[in-house]
């Protein structure tokens, strides 16, 4: 199997301009946490971006969310650069998606009916009855109807996600950002989230943008997936492919290698031997004072 | 989301007690506080039948699904009969997926709406 490092997989249909389109990235804290980074993804499909941790992929996301600022490069959101938005401009294009973050982000001083409500007081003119309507068919959608009159304390993590989950398919959102939605949660309960965002994917129509190191999952929801490494898009590729490189041998490509012991979860691999080496030469030589 | 200056409702033809109300465009946030106001106003004449004809409205998002149960909720206290029509097929599924076409009276045409 060939490996293009920095490859941009385009399987779209011809002529139709992707959902959301990362060109160049780059992102600079105190080391380069974004280098160069490209990605396609298009409407509809459930795209999972992945890597070990401080790999950049949840740097990657608040860029998308329009969070951060890139040093250079660009981002595009429904044809929209981003970066040349003036503030209301980007509140437009926020209201066309969700975000799900890893705890939920429920206000704990409101019922889960209120939290779901939030978007539409901030975002709408509507009444309150309507509003009310809009949030019992929301809460319906991800299995919580019977919560809403809830507090956020009263809910177990499972819970949590589907409340953070109605709230931010609240505006009808064109794409829906997960941030490490198994996070905290047992196996059973990530699987049952795992297939509440299929159905939501599915029914709803929306474009679907995981991050995640949790593989299981990933592998269950993904129609393509994209895998950092030190900020740096090592593959985007459709979920077959990745599940190729998982299950066939070492190839003795560092790449391709580093990308099946993160997908296995191996202890040995490439990635283990980096980070063994990185960097203890001159950590025993600084202490030598040399 | 679409951004329609036209008005949702294109016309209201009355049959007696009975009022038909065209509807044109897709029906989101821009356009469901008029839809539906205008469907309430509409109500307020006290119809012993309304029908909905959703004939030439490609999409609908959840704003306007709740603006119609809603003008459901008033119709039935006016004993009003409430009855969607010409459903396009994304209407339909949104209607499918919130689990609300139990809740409605679903007619595929205006004829069997009025029947």
């Amino acid at each position: 199997m060939t490996l293009q490092p920095q490859s941009v997989a385009t399987n779209q249909p011809e002529g139709e301009q992707p959902v959301i389109r990362v060109r160049d990235l780059v992102k600079t804290f105190d080391r380069r946490v974004l280098d160069g980074v490209n990605l396609d993804v298009h409407k509809g499909e459930t795209m999972v971006i992945m890597g070990g941790s401080g790999c950049g992929k949840s740097t990657l996301l608040r860029h998308l969310i329009a969070s951060l600022r890139p040093d250079s490069g660009g981002i595009e959101l429904f044809g929209q650069d981003l970066i040349k938005l003036d503030h209301e401009q980007l509140d437009n294009v926020r209201r066309r998606f969700g975000i799900l973050f890893q705890s939920g982000a429920l206000f704990n001083s409101m019922t889960v009916g209120e939290n779901v409500a939030l978007p539409l007081r901030e975002h709408t003119s509507l009444d309150d009855d309507t509003i009310d309507i809009m949030v019992r068919i929301k809460l319906e959608l991800v299995g919580m109807r019977h919560a809403v009159h809830l507090m956020p304390a009263e809910l177990s993590g499972g819970m949590k996600k589907r409340a953070g989950l109605a709230r931010a398919i609240a505006l009808d959102p064109e794409i829906l950002f997960y941030d490490e939605p198994s996070a905290g949660l047992d196996p059973v309960t990530s699987a049952q989230i795992d297939q509440l965002m299929m159905d939501l994917a599915k029914k709803l129509g929306v474009t679907t943008v995981v991050v995640t190191h949790e593989m299981d999952s990933a592998f269950r929801i993904a129609d393509r997936m994209a895998m950092l490494d030190k900020g740096r898009m090592l593959k985007v590729a459709p979920r077959a492919e990745f599940e190729a490189i998982r299950d066939a041998d070492p190839t003795g490509d560092f790449t391709n290698d580093l990308i099946r012991q993160f997908l296995r979860g191996d202890s040995t691999g490439p990635l283990t031997s980096r980070r063994k080496n990185s960097g203890y030469e001159e950590d025993i030589l600084d202490a030598a004072g040399m | 989301m679409s951004h329609n200056p036209a008005p949702a409702i294109s016309q209201v033809r009355r049959f007696g007690d009975v009022a038909v109300v065209d509807v044109q465009g897709d029906i989101d946030l821009s356009r469901s506080v008029e839809f539906q106001q205008t469907l309430l106003r509409i109500l307020d004449e006290k119809p012993s039948r309304m029908v909905i004809n959703l004939e030439a409205v490609p999409y609908m998002d959840s704003s306007g699904v709740a603006s119609l149960v809603k003008v459901l909720s008033r119709a039935r206290r006016a004993n009003t009969l409430l009855v969607l029509a010409s459903l396009s097929p994304r209407v339909k599924n949104l209607l499918e997926i919130t689990r609300l076409d139990s809740v409605f009276k679903i007619s595929a045409n205006e004829q069997d709406a009025l029947a």
